[in-house]
């Protein structure tokens, strides 16, 4: 198996900040639009760069969105800043109206996703905004893992004409994809090969199914390690390649079993292969205040549940 | 300008255009329509400078047009056809099945004249504002206009709009509320009274203009002299008051035809009320 070192310890959104910044530089078209949430959102540094291209919009988020899309007509690449929380759910229908169905080149960029939020509550730990997204014709949805693939993700986006969601997290997490990759939307990233189980992750979970490969080889479980960075559109054929070697596969993110990445795998494995699933997801219920990493545990989305998850869709298969 | 019988012409046209397009798919909405047929017929005939025959989505070096009420898609339709956005035999097929003319108005099909979708109310007002932006960014000098319904402010997206407008001086901008009083439920004054209008918005920091709206004298007035206030630091509301329905008789000064086809007879009476100028599509 490939094992990964740790470049450093830092949070998805300064991946999205450092990227952002880089895309001033580029492109004169890219624009930033903020809800009173610049600093959460590591946009402070291209508000300094580019304050003519960088719109302050108060605690208005619906706004937020519509003049987004609106910027878009003359040619404006906008990126909205806010959590992923008032991101999507509070502004739903703007996003379905003014962007998605008028195919609008916005991307829709969402920090404090998940549970990770931490301290602040349920109230701003969404767990059902991936879902929303993706059932959005049109709409790109991605939720890259660390501060590497965060900064590569937001440069990938600015090149692709059309919605994207893009999802990241508050916390300080292992930062350790390479440096200046390669990012492709729609490109599933294979980080360990194995034979016996494929585990699928997303986000945050990346890094926790790599610690339970490290976990399941001291059992003699040889599991296979992708990470799907883009959840729309979804890169079935890496999953089905995979899943014809290891016939059992389990997902992790942090996100509402109904709606997330898991629930996209088991449509296309009902559809074109059926195979034992288990999903590493919160089930049917909201967070709670607490440490980020008190509520994986709790919320059953670390490290061992993700090596329970791989032991319980061994014992099914064939 | 107005006098103008060519825009006298037009205007009637457009008339027939919206009852004989309601009454072919028996839905739509009439009332709102006719109400602006005036406004609609000024702002394409002789207010806005665009490209017609050759749509860009970009709309550089242009003047913009957003219809945020966009129920009232008929009115809107029948003078983008009329002006040469799309050939004016389309507009049967309105509301119909694999129709670029959609119930509500939308890029989706690719409509000539259309730069976003529109229907689920309130969102109108910043899609404008994001563009007026854009034209700022760009240099590019021309304006970008908006239409409301009245009911339509009950939204609160409105007045994060208007909020942000006047914070951030976006002075190329001039927005028209079609005040005719009505909404679905009734009228606006008993659904949920907006008060004093004018006072929300000038408080709001707009400009705020007034105007007879089934008026094409005053309309035309109006908006020009709204464009001699761009450029001085604040977006522009005109509050235009109109009569749903007008210029059909039976149909006016009431919400039962706000969003209710003719029948047969009541068609005949419609037309009869409206010559045909320009030839029906």
């Amino acid at each position: 198996m490939t094992t990964y070192t740790v470049q450093n310890v830092k949070d998805t959104r300064s991946g999205f900040g450092a990227g952002l910044l880089e895309l001033g530089k580029q492109n004169p078209d890219v624009v930033a639009l903020c809800a009173d949430l610049t600093g959460s959102l590591k946009m402070d540094a291209f508000r300094d760069a580019f304050p003519d291209r960088f719109f302050q919009m108060g605690i208005g988020e619906a706004n937020m969105m519509g003049v987004a899309a609106g910027l878009t007509i003359g040619g404006k690449i906008p990126f909205t800043g806010t959590f992923a929380n008032f991101s999507t759910g509070r502004v739903y229908d703007q996003i379905r109206q003014s962007i998605a169905y008028s195919d609008k080149n916005v991307k829709i960029c969402a920090s404090h996703a998940g549970l990770t939020l931490g301290e602040d509550g349920a109230t701003h730990q969404i767990l059902e905004d991936i879902g929303m997204m993706k059932m959005l014709p049109g709409m790109v949805v991605i939720n890259p893992c660390d501060f590497n693939q965060t900064k590569a993700a937001t440069l990938a986006i600015a090149a692709h004409h059309g919605p994207v969601y893009l999802r990241f997290g508050r916390p300080k997490v292992a930062n350790f994809t390479p440096e200046n990759q390669k990012f492709e939307i729609g490109k599933a990233v294979m980080l360990s090969e194995g034979t016996d189980v494929t585990i699928i992750a997303t986000g945050h979970l990346v890094w926790k199914s790599l610690e339970a490969a490290q976990l399941l080889a001291a059992e003699g479980i040889s599991a296979e390690i992708i990470n799907i960075h883009t959840i729309k559109p979804l890169d079935e054929e890496a999953i089905l390649r995979s899943l014809a070697k290891t016939r059992c596969v389990v997902t992790a993110e942090e996100h509402m079993m109904n709606g997330g990445l898991g629930d996209a795998i088991a449509q296309l494995l009902a559809r074109k292969a059926p195979a034992p699933l288990e999903m590493v997801a919160v089930n049917d219920t909201f967070g709670e205040s607490g440490t980020s990493e008190e509520l994986l545990a709790k919320y059953g989305l670390d490290t061992p549940n993700i090596v329970d998850a791989a032991r319980r869709v061994l014992s099914r298969k064939d | 300008m107005s006098q103008n019988p060519d825009l006298q012409n037009t205007l009637k046209q457009v008339r027939r255009d919206i009852v004989r397009m309601v009454h072919a798919v028996n839905s739509g909405h009439p009332g709102g329509s006719l109400g602006c047929a005036e406004f609609f017929t000024v702002l394409y005939g002789e207010i806005l400078d665009y490209r017609a025959a050759n749509f860009e989505m970009d709309g550089k070096d242009e003047d913009l047009f957003f219809l945020s009420n966009g129920h009232i898609s008929p009115v809107w339709y029948s003078v983008l056809a009329r002006s040469g956005f799309f050939p004016v035999k389309e507009l049967a097929t309105f509301r119909k099945l694999n129709s670029r003319l959609q119930g509500h108005p939308t890029t989706h099909e690719g409509l000539p004249g259309v730069r976003v979708a529109s229907g689920s109310l309130g969102q109108g007002l910043s899609v404008a504002i994001g563009a007026a932006l854009a034209k700022k960014l760009n240099g590019d000098n021309h304006l970008v206009y908006t239409l409301h319904g009245d009911g339509e402010l009950q939204e609160g997206q409105i007045w994060e709009a208007a909020m942000y407008a006047s914070a951030n001086k976006v002075d190329n901008l001039i927005s028209t509320v079609d005040c005719n009083g009505r909404q679905i439920d009734g009228d606006v004054s008993d659904v949920l009274d907006l008060g004093d209008l004018g006072a929300k918005w000038k408080a709001f920091g707009w400009e705020v203009l007034e105007t007879k709206g089934n008026d094409m004298n005053a309309v035309s007035k109006t908006l020009n002299h709204a464009k001699t206030l761009t450029g001085k630091g604040k977006p522009i509301i005109i509050l235009m008051h109109t009569e749903m329905g007008h210029g059909v008789d039976f149909m006016m000064g009431s919400h039962e035809w706000h969003g209710v086809a003719p029948n047969d007879a009541q068609l005949a009476d419609a037309l009869a009320q409206n010559e045909e100028t320009l030839g029906d599509y």
